[in-house]
């Protein structure tokens, strides 16, 4: 059993490169082009409605937050907005940096700016990251987003539902960014040119969390943090939820998105919130098809897919013994039946990670 | 020195799309513009090497199907990130309703 190495400069980055698992081409189910095409068009109205939601509720929620505070009846109220602040904000971040949500790019990039600042994630390092993330789908030392890493770290998985690690590690990057200075691993995938952008966002989101830690102490109430920056702690756990089933528990070091992506079906609040990201196999495979027609993708190649779970709990149940199974064995992971209709697994390519399946 | 290649028929691509086109061992993206017109450039994204025939044309701009960098195919200038080298473009001629490009 092999101890792997997530560092992006360790030797299992090296040998991803060796293996040919660095940028390589990829599995994707038969998709006509014109039926492609019609998915990957672009729109504004949906993505326009769906923000209009999202920041009308933000304000009513933080409103009567503000009106009831700091009375108990304002909790509920607070937990709406940070589920919004911590979470749908995660799903904005991610769909905006693909450039899909929006037909019109400044719609996209304005959107972006707002939802990397609540999530705190650079824009500019994260969207090198999630590029990466995209070429090297859970390749052990070339994705830098690998958010289970084997073994599985339980604490660090727990306390992230409430933003304790993620969150704090955003705000330490920060303000290292700030000072002037990137994190080497930040520039294996930034390019020079893009780099002092790093460092020019990190230093105006200090100088916010500067005034808004200035208010509180001018006002003596933590009130300007639970509307900025706490929210990030407090409504983190439904994007951690829905996160850790994106990969969790599924094939590393594979090149076919059905062996680490997970497709798990969910209701329409945890969809809105999430941006219909639970279609990730989906999405993997085409990243260009904007979110809003990902149910329409799913249904064209389902029959290529393995079975998608059928809810949030039935997908928790799936992953988490194998989580617990890989504190002893790293090599295991969760491989889904295909059904009938699919185009099987290339086992003969896949031969090194399959090996450990049962 | 030209080196005018048949690449395809004029019918062979829909408005506003792009297709494929391979020629000793080189790979080419041969477009149709909204406006009738047909442009050329090298087939792959000068990001992560990711062919561009599955991407999206939108009026001028062609959007890698991997990771939503953006290129004018009409003078192959990058511009949108995560692409930051502009790409290779080729001279079109059209003859009757056959499309060359000149690979030099």
């Amino acid at each position: 059993m092999a101890k792997r190495d997530y560092s992006m400069l360790g030797p299992d980055a090296r040998r991803a490169v060796e293996n040919g698992l660095a940028a390589a081409e990829w599995y994707h189910s038969e998709v006509p082009r014109k039926e492609m095409k019609a998915l990957m068009a672009r729109s504004d109205a949906p993505a326009i409605r769906d923000t209009v939601i999202l920041f009308a509720a933000m304000i009513l929620f933080a409103g009567l937050g503000i009106v009831l505070w700091p009375g108990w009846w304002s909790l509920p109220f607070w937990l709406a907005y940070g589920v919004l602040y911590g979470s749908a904000m995660d799903s904005r971040w991610h769909e905006c940096s693909h450039g899909t949500a929006f037909r019109t790019q400044w719609m996209n990039d304005a959107v972006y700016q707002v939802a990397c600042f609540c999530i705190v994630r650079n824009p500019v390092s994260w969207r090198w990251s999630h590029a990466r993330h995209h070429t090297d789908t859970v390749i052990v030392g070339r994705d830098p987003e690998i958010a289970i890493m084997r073994p599985p770290a339980f604490v660090r998985l727990v306390g992230n539902f409430f933003g304790i690690f993620d969150a704090i590690h955003g705000w330490t990057r920060m303000i290292l960014n700030a000072s002037g200075r990137l994190h080497p691993e930040e520039a294996t995938y930034i390019p020079q040119s893009e780099q002092h952008k790093v460092i020019r966002v990190a230093r105006i989101w200090t100088a916010i969390y500067g005034l808004t830690i200035m208010a509180v102490v001018l006002t003596g109430s933590i009130l300007p943090l639970m509307l900025i920056g706490l929210p990030r702690l407090y409504g983190a756990w439904h994007h951690v939820m829905t996160g850790l089933l994106q990969h969790g528990g599924l094939a590393d070091n594979v090149t076919d998105h059905r062996l680490n992506s997970r497709t798990v079906l969910m209701n329409p609040v945890s969809r809105f919130i999430y941006w219909n990201m639970n279609y990730h196999v989906e999405h993997h495979m085409f990243p260009m098809v904007p979110y809003h027609r990902l149910p329409a993708l799913h249904a064209m190649i389902r029959h290529d897919l393995p079975p998608p779970n059928p809810s949030i709990a039935a997908a928790f149940r799936e992953m988490w013994p194998a989580l617990l199974r890989q504190l002893r064995n790293e090599d295991y992971f969760l491989r889904r039946d295909l059904p009938a209709t699919a185009r099987p697994y290339r086992d003969d390519f896949h031969a090194a990670a399959l090996g450990a399946a049962e | 020195m030209p080196n005018w290649i048949d690449a395809c028929g004029t019918d062979d691509i829909d408005p506003e799309d792009l297709i494929r086109f391979d020629h000793a061992s080189q790979t080419f993206a041969i477009y149709h513009a909204p406006d009738g017109a047909f442009y050329a450039t090298a087939g792959r994204c000068t990001h992560e090497d990711v062919h561009l025939c599955d991407g999206l044309v939108m009026g001028h701009l062609i959007e890698c199907p991997k990771h939503n960098g953006q290129f004018d195919y009409r003078n192959g200038k990058a511009l949108r990130a995560p692409v930051c080298v502009d790409l290779q473009t080729y001279p079109v001629r059209i003859e009757g309703d056959r499309v060359f490009i000149d690979i030099g």
